[in-house]
């Protein structure tokens, strides 16, 4: 049946992605609970979420005491770029099948599903979707949890030097662009200076961790937007 | 931590859903202004960089260590080396450094 044909080919596909996402959610496993949450607590929040920039800036909310609106907000302008991958998808997926399938095909809306489902060469369907996430989500799950309980047994030097992770996982992201176009490349640099600018000036010392990404993230996007739109894609 | 965390988790949770399947189910037509689609495509360049940066100095218990660290990955991405190993080669650089110093 095709359903379970697109499933298994979502399936296999996602194999790759759970083993990136075990290496990458590994990380934040520990991070989280390095900061003081228990494994269990930060496989629930990968398994709720599945995004790692969104998490990983949510954890350092969550441990600075912010506020629920600086939370909000923060996961709005992360996660932002998921809005634009699903009014792709929502044009892309196969309109013969059910409509409701959507809200649960949603979930899986990741940079890595939304990458291997959109570039498909056939109208993708749902079951591919679900197929991938299937594979891919417990890998993410399984990596935190892993993550968190050997964070507590590996040696404080092997716990520091992972604490590069992440950002070495962020790099890989938006370097290779970076290299290939240079608005990324104005943008990413843009962002690093901007960063740095309200992190260091002590008059602007104020602007707590999360709200300084989302400054940045709008001011350069937008920035970058209005100076590229007429010679963008 | 206790309840607060939860609600935490519940805010992520659900402002991430919605934008995730709003889109999905409700946008039919395509978005024709040409600056949204421009900043909704620099978006994750921003926040990606703007969460690596000055903070994966303080990442680690060196800066001197994660500045290394730090500029190993730039040069792995700029090769285009894939995710895990910008990741675990960046991690090593920053073990081996803070065992010199």
């Amino acid at each position: 049946m095709e359903k379970i044909k697109q499933y298994r080919q979502g399936a296999r596909d996602g194999i790759p992605i759970a083993l990136g996402y075990f290496a990458v959610s590994f990380a934040f496993g520990m991070m989280a609970v390095t900061g003081g949450l228990s494994a269990l607590e930060a496989s629930l929040i990968s398994l709720v979420n599945v995004t790692s920039a969104g998490q990983f800036a949510g954890l350092q909310i969550i441990f600075a005491g912010g506020t629920y609106l600086e939370m909000a907000l923060t996961q709005f302008v992360i996660n932002l770029r998921y809005a634009l991958m699903s009014f792709s998808l929502s044009q892309k997926l196969d309109r013969s099948e059910s409509f409701a399938c959507r809200y649960l095909a949603a979930f899986g809306v990741t940079d890595e599903i939304f990458g291997i489902t959109a570039s498909k060469k056939d109208t993708p369907s749902v079951f591919y979707m679900y197929g991938a996430m299937s594979v891919a989500i417990p890998g993410w799950v399984l990596g935190t949890f892993f993550g968190g309980v050997s964070g507590a047994i590996l040696p404080h030097a092997v716990l520091s030097a992972l604490g590069l992770a992440i950002y070495g996982m962020f790099l890989a992201i938006i370097i290779p662009p970076a290299k290939h176009e240079r608005d990324v490349a104005a943008v990413v640099a843009a962002a690093f200076f901007l960063s740095a600018l309200l992190y260091y000036v002590p008059a602007l010392s104020f602007i707590s961790s999360g709200f300084a990404i989302i400054i940045v993230t709008v001011a350069i996007s937008a920035g970058a937007a209005a100076l590229c739109g007429d010679s963008g894609k | 931590m206790g309840v607060k965390l939860y609600i935490y988790i519940a805010v992520m949770a659900v402002v991430t859903y919605l934008i995730r399947v709003l889109p999905l189910v409700l946008f039919k037509k395509e978005i024709k202004s040409r600056f949204v689609k421009r900043f909704l495509y620099y978006v994750p360049y921003a926040a990606l960089a703007s969460m690596t940066f000055p903070a994966i100095l303080y990442a680690t218990d060196s800066v001197a260590a994660a500045a290394c660290g730090f500029a190993v990955a730039l040069v792995l991405a700029w090769k285009e080396k894939s995710m895990v190993t910008v990741a675990i080669v960046a991690c090593a650089v920053v073990f081996i450094v803070e065992r010199l110093i």
